[in-house]
């Protein structure tokens, strides 16, 4: 039984009526356009009920962000510092940041988020977070697929598959600079089509660089031939790879290449404006934080970012790392802070200013968060079973804390939410139910959340 | 494990504080107490306590001064104090204004006599009488919390043995005892064998496994009429001849390569590059290529440089063999020298122990093994190995890298690139000279000028710190020549320390917190061999892990590699998670073909080539891709083998076969690398990644690889990430794939050579052409339906190109072009059924 099944039929089926698939249409350019139109697995589909946000933005901060010197203020871990936290724990290490109150909410937040406290009334603190492994790679892929022991669907490809795109001439889910591991955008068993498109690699971020667009995006354009003929190249080309799948009979591979294709052929018109953010203008660039060296490379990709939200991506994670402070908190820490706050508060800013944000959710995280008690005298070391992470945008209420760790941040006691839970919150959000977008694969149903989940209703506006 | 202090060894993971008092605390002798009150008390007093000691004004940098332990830990620079060695102790650098970033006391400098005795008290072991102070940051205790015992019953540390079912078995499918355990597995889930592929299909999938290469047009159809002669020996043939071109070293090299996190820069930060990493490639290549034994591989990997030989070229293989000790990410910038030599050696256990026994005993660095039965003095038995040894990989200093090391020296046998005459030699030497005068005199002025508080001085520093820039790469530059101008041969690899020693356990992985006892230099416990060497006194130890993990009672090291081999022969593993046999890895779909495998590779004495000839000739291997619904329902990831994997080419092998079909392939061995020719230096400072990029038609495994500069032809198609063991890589399917196959200039101008070379060289028009062409590419003639549609792009597209202005003879070249393009960017192309 597939609870969820989208309208539109599947390009394999597509392909596979009709004796010649796919390459005999190619040779008419209307029929082309209607078989695409109807066959098009990118297309917007209905949520189970109505959506609050139509589209995400994931802020992921690989490394794991400290959640006691930024989002969840614990006086107590203060009033005891250098205190012991029990055997084989070295002492506390209380917070050498101040938090204060911020807007009618008064939310505390750290010194360290100066910027992102003036949106304090529209974030929601989501403080009793939880996952089951304290390692980065393990949380890195329970964070973004569910599930650390098997290659499952990513979020951003459960809800393209969910929902379709805006745009199709652009990927439905983008992940901007991704780290190593392309598990954590991919589609698992999903059809290819909704794996995550990396934009700017790893080793060479191209949002760091100083220019805006150094290279906007590679082999955008073909030297040679013009639009006609390249249509022609690539039906022939879509000939030859619908006649391979009619052979193979079923090779979702092969269809992800065809796909690929046609996206590929679109993106070619659309990309290298929507990448170009030489046009936007100074206070908006300001606002972002590219007028300075140290927020410029977070600030491009949250300007791309808002971009790519406006053209139509469904789901975009932008991701930043450095953030796991085993040694050197006093400083590093600032310096991550200091990277991101600014852009984030311009992105939020933004976003309210063209009236996107009631309907977009932005999502702040790592894969987990910090110790209270210090390691190396001045750094914490991994905690999952407490941390933060917080919400703001479409239907998200904000100006709250959701649930709470304990008196030091080491334990989330309150209220708790595990990853499986925040996928729900998120999927709920989007217009859809955790427990009926599934997947039918190899005769079982999947889900993102698997047999967990369960909606956190405190969170919702 | 050492015979001896087994004992000792069961004691500590019993009751580790009964461990008797060690090396560390030895008591400074009474003249040496007296050195320390007279010599070096008073001065620390004078001049240092002011701003590093509890009782002082401030705490400058996190250093105190005060303790004996907190001298050793130091501040946020690294140890203050690292006895016996000078260079190491920032103590002595700040003193000696030997680094411009560092000069202590600030505002003045010490009297030479002062700077003597401290530079004496550190070189006498830098005795000190004083106590902890019992204030928390003395050492901790370890308690072990695991179980050795129990955790031995884990499936992967049985032993192998052969199972029966694979002498007695016969019937009409199985061509060899594979295929009779691999139908075990197929029986029990109802499933049944697919059919043999086609021979075109078999020879094109044994010649990309083998090879990493398309097979030629023309070989296609003699294959076919061999394996319709007799297809055992047809395959038998062909297998023989793949296994013995050098493009097969190529193909499995890489694959290990993949494994040995083979890259030719430091990665991280500080991205230096790796000039001579390239020596360990050819070595690797060379490796499978002879069919080395793979215990020998890898004891000369851990160990070559211990292995005693009178071959001079045996030596120089042993030596940078051990490149693959050296090789790994590093992070030069790292400014505490402890906490750097904890990080690569740390590396060199991870690397070490998943690559050959698929353990992930690093995860004890900061506690116990939390899934498998690896206590964390486990993990620094391994440590004290490695910390008695030294990894010399190079590099140049400069203000970014401060862990530059010397390289290894290869028997002169191994020439080493161009000489330089005397005359080059001395102008070396004079820019150096003269480098450092200026450096000496720039530093003298900024100090003048800093204690007038004039700002100037700040400029006039960054200045020097650019001069030693400049220095340090001329210096590594010097450094490969001998002083008459002969080049030198240099590798990277590893050397014993003169005095090895044995490792404290660091309490939560943490460099300042060790325990004030160290564990013997041993193994991983859980795996146990009763033929462990002892390691003597004066031995890292390092050719006896070489020797553990060799052991033919070692039950991981055949099991973990026969898996591999099969992996990438078959795209998955009996056990999945190739790199990791441990509780949380994958338990293996075929455990009896798993062990037999493992048991042939010992039979065979660790022949690579033995192994792949008896898969690559089971039934198995060849069986077709084709669907079946029902199957699939049961076995979607084809745990069971009823047929054969669908692969994607690797991103080698579609570079590969692109340059091979456009008749561009050059498939000699160039002679060393881009980053050779490139030198020294900062990969995004002084070398730009624009450097590397030159065009290139060698095989892919000669590109440059360097950390996060990956060529993008490589890294589009799911290249592994150098900086992790990856036994395994992604496979994605990405829009930025198609539009590298549509417009880069690779692709375009491979499809214009392969258009050229089949209009201009050999002449062929029409449907001659078109069937080349697919030849070469599919490895087949096109089907019926292909050949109409080709006959009508090629109509089409001249036509439309006519409308728009073309000439007829560009439009017709033009759709030739595009033609050859449009086979190789086809998902037949790089798909292996």
């Amino acid at each position: 039984m597939n609870a969820y099944s989208p309208s539109a039929p599947t390009r394999r089926q597509v392909l596979q009526t009709g004796a010649s698939g796919f390459g005999y249409l190619a040779f008419s350019a209307l029929s082309t356009m209607q078989a695409r139109a109807e066959a098009n697995p990118l297309a917007p589909k209905n949520p189970h009920f109505a959506p609050r946000a139509k589209r995400v933005i994931f802020l992921a901060m690989g490394g794991a962000p400290s959640h006691v010197d930024t989002f969840d203020y614990k006086p107590q871990l203060n009033a005891d510092h250098g205190k012991s936290a029990g055997r084989n724990f070295s002492k506390l290490l209380g917070s050498p940041w101040e938090f204060q109150q911020h807007g009618e909410s008064g939310l505390h937040i750290s010194e360290l988020f100066p910027h992102v406290a003036g949106h304090a009334d529209d974030l929601c603190l989501i403080n009793s977070m939880h996952t089951d492994i304290p390692n980065h790679p393990q949380a890195t892929t329970q964070m973004n697929t569910g599930n650390f022991q098997f290659v499952r669907p990513s979020l951003g490809a459960w809800t393209l598959y969910g929902l379709g795109t805006g745009n199709d001439s652009l990927p439905g889910f983008v992940t901007l600079s991704p780290p190593n591991g392309a598990q954590n955008y991919g589609s698992a068993f999903l059809p290819a089509i909704y794996q995550g498109t990396p934009i700017g690699g790893t080793g060479r971020n191209r949002f760091t660089r100083q220019q805006d667009n150094p290279e906007p995006v590679k082999n955008i354009k073909n030297p040679r031939l013009s639009k006609d003929l390249q249509r022609l190249q690539l039906d022939y080309i879509n000939s030859l790879n619908s006649e391979k799948l009619a052979r193979d009979e079923f090779h979702p591979e092969v269809e992800g290449v065809i796909e690929s294709y046609e996206l590929a052929f679109r993106m070619q018109d659309e990309l290298p404006d929507v990448m170009d953010i030489g046009e936007e203008p100074d206070h908006i660039r300001s606002l972002y934080g590219l007028d300075d060296t140290a927020t410029s490379g977070f600030g491009r990709q949250c300007l791309s970012a808002r971009r790519l939200l406006e053209s139509g991506v469904r789901f975009i994670q932008v991701n930043n790392g450095g953030w796991d402070h085993h040694r050197n908190l006093n400083v590093a820490l600032p310096n991550s802070c200091g990277a991101i706050d600014k852009p984030i508060a311009g992105l939020l800013a933004d976003l309210k200013q063209r009236d996107m944000l009631k309907d977009t959710l932005v999502i702040w995280g790592g894969e987990f968060g910090r110790t209270p008690h210090g390691q190396t005298g001045n750094g914490r070391d991994h905690n999952n079973k407490g941390y933060t992470t917080w919400m703001a945008g479409g239907g998200v209420k904000g100006g709250q804390r959701y649930g709470s760790t304990d008196e030091y941040g080491a334990q989330a006691v309150l209220d708790k939410v595990h990853i499986h839970d925040w996928h729900a919150t998120i999927l709920h959000l989007m217009g859809m139910d955790h427990t009926k977008l599934t997947y039918n694969y190899a005769g079982r149903d999947f889900r993102l959340t698997d047999v967990h989940g369960k909606v956190a209703k405190g969170i919702l506006a | 494990m050492r015979a001896v202090p087994y004992a000792l060894a069961f004691l500590l993971l019993c009751a580790p504080p009964l461990l008797a008092q060690s090396e560390m605390s030895e008591a400074p002798s009474a003249k040496q107490i007296e050195f320390f009150e007279k010599e070096i008390r008073p001065l620390l007093d004078e001049h240092c306590f002011k701003c590093h000691s509890k009782d002082g004004d401030k705490i400058k940098g996190g250093l105190l001064l005060d303790t004996r332990h907190a001298t050793l830990a130091g501040g946020d620079s690294g140890p203050a104090v690292v006895p016996h060695d000078l260079n190491e102790s920032l103590l002595y650098v700040a003193v000696t204004y030997g680094d411009s970033d560092l000069e202590m006391p600030p505002k003045y400098q010490l009297e030479d006599s002062e700077i003597a005795a401290i530079k004496q008290w550190i070189e006498m072991g830098a005795p000190d009488p004083r106590e902890p102070d019992g204030d928390g940051t003395a050492p901790q205790e370890y308690t072990n919390t695991i179980d050795i015992e129990e955790g031995r019953e884990h499936w992967a540390y049985q032993v192998p043995t052969k199972p029966s079912a694979a002498v007695t078995k016969n019937d009409q499918w199985a061509r060899n005892s594979i295929d009779i355990l691999v139908e075990v597995g197929q029986a029990e889930h109802e499933l049944s064998p697919a059919p043999d592929a086609d021979p075109s299909t078999l020879l094109r999938r044994l010649s990309f496994d083998l090879t990493g290469l398309p097979p030629s047009s023309n070989s296609v159809e003699t294959f076919i009429t061999a394996y319709q002669a007799d297809p055992d020996k047809a395959i038998s043939d062909v297998v023989d001849q793949f296994l013995a071109s050098p493009q097969f070293g190529e193909r499995f090299g890489r694959h290990w390569l993949d494994v040995a996190r083979y890259a030719e820069s430091a990665g991280k930060e500080a991205n230096a590059a790796f000039p001579h990493a390239w020596r360990y490639r050819d070595y690797v290549i060379n490796a499978f290529n002879a069919d080395k034994p793979f215990d020998e591989f890898i004891t000369e990997q851990i160990a070559g440089d211990l292995i005693e030989t009178d071959d001079e070229q045996d030596r120089a293989e042993n030596l940078t063999a051990t490149g693959f000790l050296a090789i790994g990410t590093k992070g030069l910038n790292e400014i505490s020298a402890r906490q750097f030599r904890f990080d690569l050696v740390d590396e060199q256990i991870d690397t070490t122990t998943q690559a050959f026994l698929g353990t992930t005993a690093a995860c004890a660095r900061c506690h116990d093994h939390k899934f498998d039965a690896i206590p964390m003095s486990d993990y620094y038995a391994m440590a004290g190995i490695f910390l008695s040894s030294d990894a010399l990989y190079g590099t140049a200093r400069n203000q970014q890298n401060r862990r530059n090391t010397e390289l290894v020296q290869l028997p002169s046998v191994v020439k080493g690139g161009n000489n330089k005459s005397l005359g080059e030699m001395i102008d070396l030497e004079l820019q150096r000279h003269a480098l450092k005068e200026q450096r000496g005199e720039l530093l003298a002025e900024s100090a003048r000028l800093r204690r007038e508080g004039d700002d100037e001085a700040i400029r006039l520093r960054q200045q020097s710190q650019r001069l030693t820039s400049r220095i340090g790469t001329l210096e590594r530059k010097i450094a490969n020549y001998s002083d008459n101008g002969i080049a030198q041969a240099l590798a990277m690899g590893m050397q014993d320390r003169e005095e090895p020693f044995d490792s404290q356990i660091l309490i939560r992985g943490e460099e300042d917190n060790p325990t004030p006892e160290r564990v013997p230099r041993g193994f991983v416990q859980v795996i146990k061999t009763h033929d462990e060497e002892p390691i003597a006194e004066n031995e890292s130890g390092r050719l006896q892990m070489a020797h553990w993990i060799t052991s033919p009672e070692n039950p991981l090291t055949a099991r973990v590699y026969a898996n591999r081999v099969w992996s990438w022969l078959l795209g998955e593993g009996i056990v999945n998670t190739v790199d990791n046999f441990g509780t949380t890895g994958d338990a293996p779909s075929h455990p009896e073909l798993l062990d037999y495998l493992a048991v042939r590779l010992l039979e065979n004495n660790w022949s690579t080539k033995g192994l792949i000839r008896e898969i690559v000739s089971s039934r198995t291997y060849r069986m077709s891709s084709d669907y079946r619904a029902d199957y699939f329902d049961k076995d979607p990831s084809n745990a069971y083998l009823w047929r054969t994997n669908k692969r994607r080419l690797d991103a080698e092998s579609i570079r590969d076969a692109t340059l091979a079909v456009s008749g561009l392939l050059d498939l000699e061995r160039p002679e060393g690398s881009p980053v050779s020719e490139q030198g020294d230096g900062m990969i995004g400072r002084g070398l730009q990644p624009a450097g590397y990029t030159r065009e290139s038609n060698n095989r892919s495994v000669y590109l440059p690889i360097l950390r996060g500069v990956i060529p993008e032809s490589l890294a589009l198609f799911d290249f592994a990430d150098p900086s992790l063991i990856a036994g395994k890589r992604d496979v994605t399917t990405v829009p930025s794939q198609a539009l590298y196959m549509m417009n880069s200039e690779f692709v375009l101008k491979s499809a214009a050579s392969m258009a050229d070379h089949l209009v201009n060289e050999l002449k062929l028009r029409g449907g001659a052409l078109a069937k080349e062409a697919f030849y070469r590419c599919y490895s087949r003639p096109p089907t019926e339906a292909e050949g109409k549609e080709t006959y009508n792009y090629v109509a089409n597209f001249m036509k439309t190109a006519r409308e728009s202005g073309s000439s007829q003879d560009d439009a017709r070249l033009l759709a030739l072009i595009t033609f050859c393009q449009s086979l190789i960017a086809s998902a037949e192309f790089r798909y292996l059924n």
